[in-house]
């Protein structure tokens, strides 16, 4: 990677963070701020390249905000599900494009929050909806759907938090995190490393999509767990309210790609890059290695994991098929076909991707697997550094030749 | 004599039988530049190993300050204030020097931390005036792997300084460098040597008796002699194993 702040002598880096994510998203900053503020702002947001070079991303976004005007509810639901999974890939790119630590089972992250939004959302069907209320008069209890159909008879304890919604959207941020920090750290610690890893990780991904499949009880199996209609009162169905999650799903993910562009900012992402390529010589330079990779492993888990629960809500489904080796291997190629080391190429990955894997699947459904094995393999050996890659080699090109002019 | 800083006690390590470093004693005091010298596979580079944590003696003890450096991890023998400069020039190489250096300030070692982390102008005067000190201050913004062998060695002499350790211990500072390089990194050395100690792994004998304070000479794993330079150059055993011709 071309280092993206050779202009760091300015103090780029000395960019406060937050304010500067908080800046973009909404409109905090007002005109009356003093302006070295803003000039710090912009240096550290943008890079001494300016606009110019952010050019792309900001007509992504411009693009991303008034898709719902151009599109029908049908289109703008699967690409709002596109955006969803983008969320695993931004997450994989600060950990393997920048950290060097593929992990195969982002799938599982994706799976918590997906389940845990689920759990949350049957829950309240059980006890709001019209057709599951019939049902439970008709079975006579109040669980689940499928409990009732597996003879569970009484809600089993780590239902019961997702009765309320602010312990489980706690348990959307925290849970997946934590997890990855415990199952990750102590690996980290005894240097297991690389392919090893990534073998951990796909091992992970699997045993959680057998569990829940083989829980069908607690889980609702292989059918995953449906059929919910409303979040905190509101009709997930109404066309109102789905463009609202569409509208908050690009938001948190241009916040999830700011935050990650701060990290990679920050001297956290130069020690990130330092464990990538010297993870030996990051421990003589007093670092804990360990400690760094299972950080950015929950940082990654994170977003998955927020992917995952607004996929919950706007697709209306939680399933093992989000959760195990497929999708997890799917997210890594997203995330390579983008660019693993930009953070806007793993976005602009995934919706590629994915449009291409409706669109082949619309059309020649049984070729789909193919397809996606050839685009993998071309990638890696034609474009190594995905598109983001293909496209900065363009520019350096270009940049070049007007040099010479 | 002010004590030692450094003390190593009948350290043995073993891989797979062969004692690459065996019942060795040594102690280093502050302000001393000590150099090891030795043929090869003497245990030189294993020594160093020890000190800074990449090896494990199977046997003995290695003090640090009062600190027991036997059972600690390389990050925290780090922060202790022991810096380790390798053979093969380690710097960072996807990095500018400049990073190269603000990686090594011995602040903000935590993920936390570290990510708001600021350079502030304290930092930034520290990185000029170590770069300064190195001869890399016109390379700031150079990627660390577009240098030379001799200037990647002077970066991680450089990274070394930030962190600003009590005990730097150095593996062949000097290879690949023009003898110009060899004598300014010479006088580099015996500036910064000053108030710390240093352990010094070199070939080149002429170096050696530039900087030396004293020497040691192993031989497989074992402590041959040790004394001053004109003493090791005097002593027989010396000339058979290793100065000879």
């Amino acid at each position: 990677m071309k280092a993206p702040d050779a202009d760091a002598g300015a103090g780029t880096t000395g960019a406060p963070p937050w304010p500067a994510a908080a800046a973009a998203v909404g409109e905090i900053a007002s005109p009356a701020q003093p302006a070295r503020w803003l000039d710090g702002l912009r240096d550290g947001l943008l890079g001494a390249r300016g606009v110019q070079h952010w050019g792309g991303a900001i007509a992504l976004v411009a693009v991303g905000l008034l898709l719902p005007f151009l599109l029908g509810s049908f289109r703008l639901e699967l690409v709002a599900k596109y955006l969803c999974l983008a969320f695993p890939a931004v997450g994989i790119v600060l950990l393997w494009g920048q950290t060097g630590i593929l992990s195969l089972g982002q799938g599982l992250f994706f799976g918590m929050g997906g389940y845990f939004m689920a759990m949350f959302l049957k829950l309240e069907a059980t006890t709001h909806s019209d057709s599951s209320q019939a049902l439970s008069q008709f079975y006579g209890s109040t669980l689940p759907d499928f409990m009732v159909w597996n003879s569970v008879e009484t809600l089993p304890w780590f239902w019961k938090p997702f009765q309320s919604l602010p312990l489980s959207l706690a348990a959307i941020l925290i849970v997946p995190p934590l997890t990855a920090m415990a199952t990750s750290y102590f690996p980290f610690r005894r240097r297991v490393g690389g392919v090893y890893f990534s073998i951990v990780t796909l091992a992970l991904a699997s045993v959680a999509s057998i569990v829940i499949i083989g829980q069908q009880g607690y889980t609702g199996g292989v059918n995953g767990i449906t059929d919910f209609k409303s979040f905190a009162g509101m009709d997930l169905e109404s066309p109102r309210v789905s463009w609202g999650l569409y509208y908050v799903t690009v938001a948190l993910l241009v916040g999830v790609v700011l935050f990650g562009r701060a990290v990679m900012n920050s001297r956290l992402g130069k020690i990130l890059r330092a464990v990538r390529d010297r993870e030996d010589r990051v421990r003589f330079s007093g670092y804990d290695p360990a400690m760094f990779k299972a950080a950015i492993f929950a940082v990654a888990a994170l977003f998955s994991a927020i992917g995952g629960a607004l996929f919950s809500l706007q697709v209306g489904l939680a399933s093992p098929s989000l959760v195990g080796i497929v999708p997890s291997v799917e997210m890594v190629i997203c995330a390579a076909v983008g660019g693993r080391l930009s953070l806007v190429g793993g976005v602009v990955g995934t919706v590629l991707v994915y449009a291409a894997k409706t669109f082949f699947s619309e059309h020649f459904a049984q070729y789909w697997l193919y397809f996606i094995g050839a685009l993998f393999i071309l990638v890696v050996v034609f474009l190594p550094r995905g598109l983001a890659g293909a496209l900065e080699q363009l520019r350096g090109a270009r940049a070049r030749r007007a040099e010479r002019a | 004599m002010n004590g030692a800083l450094l003390e190593v006690e009948d350290v043995t390590v073993s891989f797979d039988g062969f004692r690459a470093v065996d019942n060795l004693s040594l102690s280093v005091a502050r302000n001393e530049l000590r150099v090891v010298i030795g043929p090869n596979g003497a245990g030189k580079t294993t020594l160093l190993d020890m000190i800074c944590g990449k090896t494990r003696p199977s046997h003995g003890r290695i003090r640090f300050g009062g600190h027991d450096l036997t059972s600690k991890a390389e990050h925290e023998i780090t922060r202790l204030g022991v810096g380790r400069k390798f053979q093969t020039p380690s710097t960072y190489e996807d990095l500018t020097v400049l990073e190269n250096l603000e990686i090594s300030y011995p602040q903000h070692r935590g993920v936390i931390g570290s990510f708001f982390f600021q350079r502030t102008a304290e930092v930034q005067r520290r990185i000029e005036e170590v770069a300064a000190e190195v001869h890399l201050e016109h390379e700031l913004h150079t990627n660390a792997g577009r240098l030379s062998h001799g200037e990647k060695q002077w970066l991680e002499i450089g990274m070394l300084l930030m962190q600003d350790p009590q005990l730097l211990l150095l593996d062949e500072p000097v290879a690949g460098m023009s003898p110009h390089e060899r004598q300014q990194t010479a006088l580099l050395l015996s500036a910064i040597a000053r108030g710390r100690a240093m352990v010094v792994i070199e070939h080149d004998m002429h170096f050696v008796e530039a900087i030396a304070h004293k020497v040691t000479v192993l031989h497989q794993g074992k402590l041959l002699c040790e004394g001053s330079m004109q003493e090791i150059q005097g002593d027989q055993r010396v000339i058979d194993v290793y100065l000879g011709d």
